[in-house]
């Protein structure tokens, strides 16, 4: 039984609906371009305003970039079609959206979680964005209480990928690392630049809950999530609204909720007269998209190695856990080639990732300091010859000069790693100058260790290695 | 006269299709309205569960178009031809509900 | 056939010199300022403008240019085909007074081709009816008999050429709306395959039935007119990717050997005097060397249900647009669907309205199955009896209006009595086929009669050569 958060005996189901806008230059059915941040209805044409007469006309690139989702994704690629979705809203030029219902592009993936969760992936299609409302008036920006709206189309059109999952996440931090996931995958493949915060990634959640072995619950949508962050906290607060509500006898209605990041609660949008009847059909001014059996393999071809793969690399290059931070930071920032290029030059790859992680941060994919400096600086670690402080600051050095010889400037400095004998001396001293915490260490207060540690690494100029110390520590109290 | 269509139903499809008809406008469009259902009956006993519907009279496949930028409208002539403009933008009253 | 000159001899004698494009203008814009008030044909006369342009292509000549195939041409155009800067109406409240920032491309078509525009026609509101008496700016009358209708949606544009307005004109046919006010003005139409002419521009009324086709006096013209606006457009995604076919080379081959399908089981009524000329125009093919073959079209009668489904079905959604948010005429309100609501149902007409909800109610949850689904099925019927009888003809013949041109206010009673006049016609436009309607003799009250020759898909060739033969022996 996973540990969700949630009250003994109560299952979590999620299932997530992420859109992702698409990198290309101009929209999905029409040549205006495809730019955020420019002045209000600039990048407009008569398809994007709906005007009388206009007609679309598919964007190859978006499709080849919707397939490298796809396939990303393991995605089948398929014959498919558009339909059109009818609706009313003023930031919907032609009060329909063209999207894929029945007949998507891609059907049937996965993904896989770092820790091997496998979350299914039931479609990936494509449809158009709508244009952006902002409401003026009233409180706060809400749309509710608000004395009008004005209207931009600049994003009225551009290229979205509608990825469903399965309902197949289980806990909130499941939430969040498959969007992070997926983040990193289409930010690979580029196909978008995901980010949440500017809305070209944008995440809805299924939540229900069930008493294992139980039926399906009852699910509610929820949207307006604008972090990675917010969407686990949405889906824990959900969730315990579900389970109170069905613990004191009441049923869940199947609805669509808004999340307050503000009040960290989810909240019904008002009830609407009708229920939405979009009246799909197949929108008769597109053909049918069928890439072509070369078109899939040249794009599935060209596809980059996938993050979980770079993870699985590099934790067999440098013998750390698959699943372990470090490896996790140190690929999204694209700095696993840098690890393979020190281990090429002789060094050691499992100090690498340890300096990369903690030292690396503002470095990008293409660090400044030469591989074979670092390799060499791991080498005098792995033999000995330098204690992690000292090392570390001899890093620092050599980060800041942009490269160097570390055997010379841990000469310079006069750094040297000290034999175990002579640690045993400093030892000593230190237990001699802290009996307290020496007599709580051995009754087995872990916390006095500091304090021992701390006057020995200063008796010994800190020349001694941290690590031996503790040792030592820990043999003479136990031994 | 059979009823395939209620006045409801005219007035449910009216709010669907957004428009303000009078009462006495649904009876008559109610009344015109079935009698065409009714009209168009004579396809409710064809045999056509193995017929492929046909949307498209020129079936084409792959319809597609290079990502090249292409020239704007003006924004000025669009916003000039607006009912409500402010602020480079379309300006409409505030929606009474979410419709989304 | 009349005494106005066509536009062949227009562009010959404008582009030789013989005769100036300005004094061609004037001609016909005279003749527009003599019966204009009178025929109602236009929504919008630019005669300043086709002045202004008419001394354009007059210098240009005289400077050596090749101006184009209808150099001089004074043409009309449909008000649902976007005219950039000029007032595109649709013949509705709803977009009265909207200008275009766009052109069609049928109308660069044919402004590169030189022609003349001297005005928008009229047309039955969104090009929704049969007498362009659903017009929300008044119908306009059939110029050989101002008492009866000229018929629709493409009114407008039939009457303008059959008044001598413009040489030729430019209309849409969905359901009929080229063909059948051609039949009812004397003059002729066509309605291309299904993808031969870009409907980019075109204001949609349903996206899978509408292709715009050429008015005419003589054969030749529609010929050449239709060469000159076909072709593959790269802004239209159900555009034929092939170039314009080569028309008005093909007219004088005549129909030795060729195969003319009678309907064995057409629709019931035609009034007697139209399926008189029916006949006459089969004896007139045997005498120029047709086989007349027997065909049946089965489905035929289901025809006038599919179309009544599946049109407003997708005209629903096309004027689902039409919200007064970002262009055309708004009614304020304090909130949206208010002003929706309110905008739409003061700037639709009756007829308009009806088929938005006939649509939307078809396409509607629960209902999908029984109505447009249906409809769908349907359609495929048609096409698979089309393609049986094309086995065994290369063109069909059929009426292509079961009456002359009818009196004002005749069939505005029962909406569905209004939607009869197109069963001959509708069939095509769910096969997506071409069609066009030959003036061949006069029935009652010495009104035109129409005869209407159907042809498979791209059958524009064999179409127009039996075509050229009913226009010798009318």
């Amino acid at each position: 039984m996973i540990d969700n958060g949630l009250p003994e005996g109560w299952e979590l189901v999620v299932g997530l609906e992420v859109h992702v806008e698409l990198a290309t230059k101009t929209k999905l059915f029409s040549g205006s371009p495809n730019r955020f941040g420019d002045e209000p209805n600039t990048n407009i044409d008569p398809v994007t305003l709906g005007l009388p007469g206009a007609l679309p006309v598919l964007n190859e690139h978006a499709v080849e970039l919707a397939m490298r989702i796809g396939l990303a994704l393991n995605c089948t690629v398929k014959p498919s079609t558009f339909h059109r979705k009818n609706y009313f809203y003023p930031d919907l030029s032609k009060a329909y959206q063209i999207t894929q219902y029945d007949e998507p592009l891609n059907v049937d993936g996965f993904l896989m979680l770092p820790g091997g969760v496998r979350i299914g992936v039931e479609r990936a299609h494509m449809e158009e964005d709508t244009g952006k409302s902002t409401h003026f008036g009233g409180a706060g920006g809400r749309i509710h209480g608000s004395d009008y709206s004005l209207i931009d189309f600049n994003r009225a059109g551009v290229p979205l990928v509608e990825i469903v999952s399965h309902p197949d996440v289980r806990t909130a931090e499941q939430a969040r690392q498959y969007v992070n996931e997926l983040r990193a995958i289409l930010v690979a493949v580029g196909a978008s630049d995901a980010k949440m915060e500017e809305g070209s990634m944008r995440c809805d959640a299924n939540v229900s809950v069930r008493k294992y072995g139980a039926e399906l619950g009852t699910r509610c949508e929820i949207k307006n999530v604008n972090s990675v962050r917010s969407l686990g906290k949405a889906i824990e607060y959900e969730a315990r609204r579900q389970i109170d509500v069905l613990e004191t006898g009441g049923t869940i209605r199947q609805e669509t909720r808004h999340w307050d990041e503000t009040d960290g609660r989810t909240h019904t949008l008002r009830a609407k007269v009708d229920a939405n009847d979009y009246r799909y059909f197949l929108e008769p001014d597109l053909v049918m998209l069928a890439p072509d059996a070369e078109w899939v393999e040249r794009v599935r071809a060209a596809l980059p190695v996938l993050p979980a793969a770079r993870r699985t690399n590099l934790a067999v290059l440098t013998g750390a856990d698959e699943d372990s931070e470090a490896i996790a930071v140190v690929v999204e920032r694209g700095q696993d080639t840098y690890i393979q290029e020190v281990k090429n030059a002789g060094g050691d790859a499992g100090r690498a990732l340890v300096w990369v992680q903690q030292s690396f941060a503002e470095e990008g994919n293409a660090p400044r300091l030469p591989a074979k400096d670092l390799a060499a600086l791991t080498v005098l670690e792995r033999d000995g010859k330098l204690t992690a402080t000292q090392a570390k600051t001899v890093l620092g050095d050599m980060l800041e000069a942009g490269g160097g010889d570390p055997a010379a400037i841990a000469a310079s400095k006069g750094f040297e790693a000290l034999d175990t004998s002579v640690i045993e001396g400093f030892v000593d001293e230190g237990i001699a100058a802290q009996p307290d915490a020496w007599a709580k260490y051995c009754a087995g207060e872990e916390k006095a260790m500091g304090a021992l540690v701390g006057t020995i690494m200063k008796l010994s100029k800190g020349k001694a290695d941290g690590k031996v110390v503790t040792a030592i520590l820990q043999q003479r109290r136990n031994g | 006269m059979s009823e395939r269509l209620s006045a409801a139903d005219v007035a449910k499809v009216a709010r669907m299709a957004r428009l303000n008809i009078s009462a006495a406008d649904v009876e008559r469009y109610t009344q015109q309205l079935d009698g065409m259902l009714d009209h168009f009956a004579d396809i409710d006993n064809l045999q056509l569960a193995d017929v492929q519907p046909m949307t498209q009279p020129f079936p084409l496949v792959n319809v597609l178009r290079a990502d090249v930028e292409q020239p704007c409208l003006d924004r000025e002539e669009v916003l000039g031809a607006a009912p409500a403009a402010e602020q480079g933008r379309f300006r409409v009253p505030p929606s009474g509900g979410e419709d989304e | 056939m009349s005494n106005f000159s066509t536009a062949t001899s227009i562009a010959h004698n404008v582009a030789s010199g013989a005769q100036s494009a300005v004094s061609i203008v004037e001609e016909h814009l005279q003749r527009i300022t003599q019966r204009e008030e009178e025929v109602h044909a236009f929504n919008l006369v630019t005669s300043a403008e086709a002045r202004e342009r008419a001394a354009d292509i007059d210098a240009r000549i005289a400077r050596g240019e090749n101006v184009g195939p209808l150099a001089g041409v004074p043409i009309a155009l449909k008000d649902n085909m976007c005219t950039r800067g000029v007032p595109t109406t649709c013949s509705s409240k709803i977009l009265e007074g909207w200008k275009p920032p766009y052109n069609a491309t049928v109308v660069d078509k044919l402004f590169a081709a030189g022609a003349v525009f001297v005005g928008k026609t009229n047309l039955d509101e969104f090009a929704m009816g049969s007498s362009t008496e659903n017009s929300a700016f008044g119908p306009t009358r059939n110029p050989l008999d101002t008492s009866r209708v000229p018929g629709g949606s493409s009114g407008g544009s039939a009457a303008a050429v059959a008044a001598g307005f413009a040489a030729v004109s430019l209309g849409s046919d969905t359901g009929g709306s080229i063909r059948q006010p051609a039949a009812l003005c004397g003059v002729v139409g066509v309605k291309p395959t299904y993808g031969l002419v870009s409907r980019y521009g075109l204001v949609a009324f349903a996206s899978s039935l509408d292709q715009i086709g050429p008015f005419s006096h003589s054969v030749a013209d529609a010929a050449l007119l239709t060469e000159v606006i076909a072709g593959h457009d790269p802004m239209d995604s159900t555009s034929i990717p092939k170039p314009a076919p080569s028309l008005v080379s093909v007219l004088g081959r005549g129909v030795e050997g060729m195969r003319i399908g009678r309907v064995a089981d057409l629709p019931e009524g035609a009034d007697a005097d139209v399926l008189a000329r029916l006949d006459a125009a089969f004896i007139a093919l045997e005498k120029a060397g047709a086989t007349i073959v027997d065909v049946k079209l089965p489905s035929l009668s289901y025809a006038l249900t599919a179309y009544y489904l599946i049109a407003p079905a997708e005209a629903s959604s096309n004027l689902a647009r039409y919200d007064g948010v970002r262009y055309g005429n708004r009614v304020a309100a304090n909130d949206m669907n208010t002003m929706y609501a309110d905008t739409r149902a003061a700037g639709f007409g009756d007829e308009v309205k009806r088929r938005i909800m006939l649509g939307t109610y078809a396409l509607s949850a629960g209902y999908y199955d029984a109505y447009y689904g249906k409809a769908l099925k349907v359609r495929r019927l048609i096409s698979n009896d089309f393609a049986a009888a094309y086995a065994n003809a290369d063109v069909i013949l059929t009426p292509t209006s079961p009456t002359v041109a009818f009196p004002f206010g005749a069939k505005t009673d029962d909406p569905l009595t209004m939607y009869l006049c197109d069963i001959f016609t509708i069939p095509t436009n769910l096969a997506g086929h071409p069609a066009m309607s030959v003036p061949f003799g006069t029935g009652q009250a010495n009104m035109p009669v129409g005869v209407q020759i159907l042809a498979p898909t791209l059958g524009e060739e064999a179409m127009f050569k039996v075509a050229a033969v009913l226009e010798s022996a009318a």
